[in-house]
């Protein structure tokens, strides 16, 4: 023991390996602080463009020809609505069908084919959304005008599906591009929330004599939660700023309605601000501006609300 | 509630590995069976074909038999789901649902026979089997805490209440108190004294000390070296076993030569 003391003393100065440390911490908070300084000079920009058109009088936005005589948030109002409509309803069609194919892929299919699937979705992330916008208004609009017409018809007596008038340039429509579009990020994120399910969990469902779907429903789904949330308001945050594709298949309008199978009703805030913007003039673009802090500041709080949805059980997420 | 087993040469492969070769044994009803050997040498490999949680593993395959009540459980007509509600496991790490409370992790193998279970019947079965699993007192003030808040010896004990909450006939346990400290190692085994008259016990275990207090009857698996498979050396009472074995592998094994 003597004979050891001597050389086991603690050391003075600096201890190997604090070089590499130091260097670390420097890159991933400067990594850090540059994200913050990026959202920081785009929510000032914002802003800054916003205010002439926040503080603008009646009669001055009277002159901004697009407006129609309406204050800015008369103007606001539809388009957020709209924005807010065709992102649910594309999540109302993505989620359970990523959740699907997830599974599929980490629970179902065998190794080899679920690698191929897995690539195939990856590979659908890599489209750009002109793409899927062609798609939607050749592919999907002829396609799904007669499954309007046939839901229009044998369940009008439901609001929202009635009134159908062809062709489908409608926000129900645009919803599904959307829905194809978000489908790869959700789908990818949840398979990889799901692989991540502890084998433990998983064989303790299964030694209680649960089947596979049983399992899934008391092990895999129930540990994904968060993910799936997480995955979701992913996928969201795309739908809501998506431009292109909104653009190119909906018939815009500015009502505030249900009418998810007639045309003309809504627009949604990024495809207006494209659609308006090579036009508008200073106050016009001030104004189209202010729309963009608006569409900033709803995927804020959407972002809030699922932060807030996952940590309300945070002691049952199996993270502790 | 309770059943025999009776397995008679029984391999097991991982692929074209032969894992355990030959295993011939008796498991009685109402005993508590320990297995012990080094580590490698199929213990957890033979005890999961018991219910069939082997399948679960890709390539993992068996040849033989085990008879339980004349039905041979690797019978092609024989659902390994059905199998495994007969028969329970208890795994080395406790692993309760996280994301469940305390009463839902009892319930959660008996709600998958029966979805819609009237309340009262419910908190029946959650006080019987954490009673059994000599937990009741320690919880019944926070049942709809989350399984997780649980100390490791608790986690353990909610798992053998989760297990028992079934009524299987045949109760697996793989070195279910390997991740305890002492205290909660012989709650366990004093929960285990209980248990054996009601259920059909398997323990592995390779704690020496334990298979002879705990155990009834003492199996001794080794392995002639790796890439070998296991065997079963041999199968006695456990007064016996740890007295007078017939074969010069456990004896070495058993006064601490080797494992
Ligand atoms: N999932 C598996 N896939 C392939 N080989 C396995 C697997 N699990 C265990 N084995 C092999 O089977 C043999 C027995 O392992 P195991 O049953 O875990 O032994 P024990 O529980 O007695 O320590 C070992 O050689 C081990 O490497
Ligand atoms: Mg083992």
């Amino acid at each position: 023991m003597a004979a050891v003391a001597g050389s086991e003393t603690i050391r003075r100065g600096r201890a190997p390996g604090r070089v590499g440390n130091a260097i670390f911490r420097g890159v991933s908070s400067s990594a850090g602080i540059t994200i913050v300084v990026l959202l920081g000079l785009v929510a000032a920009f914002l802003v800054y463009r916003a205010v002439p058109a926040l503080l603008a009088t009646r009669e001055e936005l009277a002159d901004v020809g697009f407006m129609r005589g309406q204050s800015l948030l008369g103007y606001v109002a539809p388009l957020a609505f709209g924005t807010v409509l065709s992102s649910v309803i594309a999540l109302v069609v993505a989620v359970p069908l990523s959740i699907g194919i997830a599974l599929f892929i980490s629970h179902y299919a065998p190794r080899r084919l679920a690698q191929g699937l897995g690539y195939l979705v990856d590979l659908l992330a890599a489209i750009p959304s002109v793409i899927f916008g062609l798609w939607g208004l050749q592919f999907l609009q002829p396609l799904v005008g007669p499954l309007f017409q046939w839901l229009s018809d044998h369940m009008g007596w439901f609001p929202p599906f009635s009134g159908y008038v062809g062709p489908a340039k409608n926000i129900m429509t645009a919803g599904l591009v959307l829905a194809v579009m978000i489908l790869p990020i959700i789908t990818a994120t949840i398979r990889e929330v799901f692989l991540q399910t502890p084998r433990l969990h998983e064989e303790a469902s299964l030694a209680l004599g649960a089947t596979r779907w049983e399992m899934i429903r008391q092990a895999v789904l129930p540990f994904g939660r968060s993910g799936i949330i997480s995955a979701a308001m992913l996928g969201m945050g795309r739908a809501l700023g998506e431009t292109m594709a909104v653009l190119m298949v909906l018939a815009p309008g500015f009502a505030m309605n249900l009418y998810v199978l007639r045309p003309g009703q809504h627009q949604s805030i990024a495809a207006n601000i494209a659609n308006q913007f090579p036009e508008a003039g200073a106050l016009g673009a001030d104004v189209l501006i202010a729309t963009g802090l608006f569409l900033f500041l709803l995927t804020f709080a959407v972002n809030l609300a699922a932060r807030w949805v996952i940590n309300r059980r945070a002691e049952f997420s199996g993270a502790n | 509630m309770s059943k025999r087993i009776d397995v008679s040469d029984l391999d097991v492969y991982y692929g074209d590995f032969l894992a355990v070769e030959g295993v011939t044994m008796t498991i009685e009803a109402r005993s508590i069976t320990a297995l012990i050997g080094p580590s490698g040498c199929g213990k957890s490999t033979f005890l999961r074909t018991l219910n069939r949680m082997h399948e679960v593993i890709p390539g993992a395959r068996v040849e033989g038999k085990a008879v339980m009540d004349g039905v041979d459980l690797y019978g092609k007509h024989v659902d390994p789901v059905e199998v495994r509600r007969q028969i329970g496991m208890v795994f080395q790490r406790p692993n309760p649902f996280p994301t469940m409370s305390i009463a839902d992790n009892v319930l959660a193998g008996v709600k998958l026979n029966n979805r819609r279970l009237p309340r009262s019947e419910q908190e029946e079965i959650v006080e019987r089997a954490l009673t059994g699993a000599n937990l009741w007192n320690e919880v019944k003030d926070r049942l709809n805490r989350p399984g997780s808040s649980l100390s490791g010896g608790q986690q353990q004990r909610l798992c053998i209440a989760r297990a028992i909450a079934v009524r299987p006939q045949v109760l697996l346990m793989d070195e279910p108190c390997s991740a305890l400290d002492p205290i909660s190692t012989l709650a366990i085994e004093d929960l285990m004294n209980e248990l054996k008259d009601d259920y059909t016990i398997v323990i592995v275990t390779h704690n020496m000390q334990q298979a002879a207090r705990v155990s009834d009857r003492t199996g001794f698996f080794n392995i002639a070296g790796t890439g070998k498979p296991g065997r079963l050396i041999e199968i006695d009472d456990t007064s016996v076993m740890f007295s007078s074995p017939s074969q010069k592998a456990t004896e070495d094994y058993i006064s601490g030569r080797f494992g």
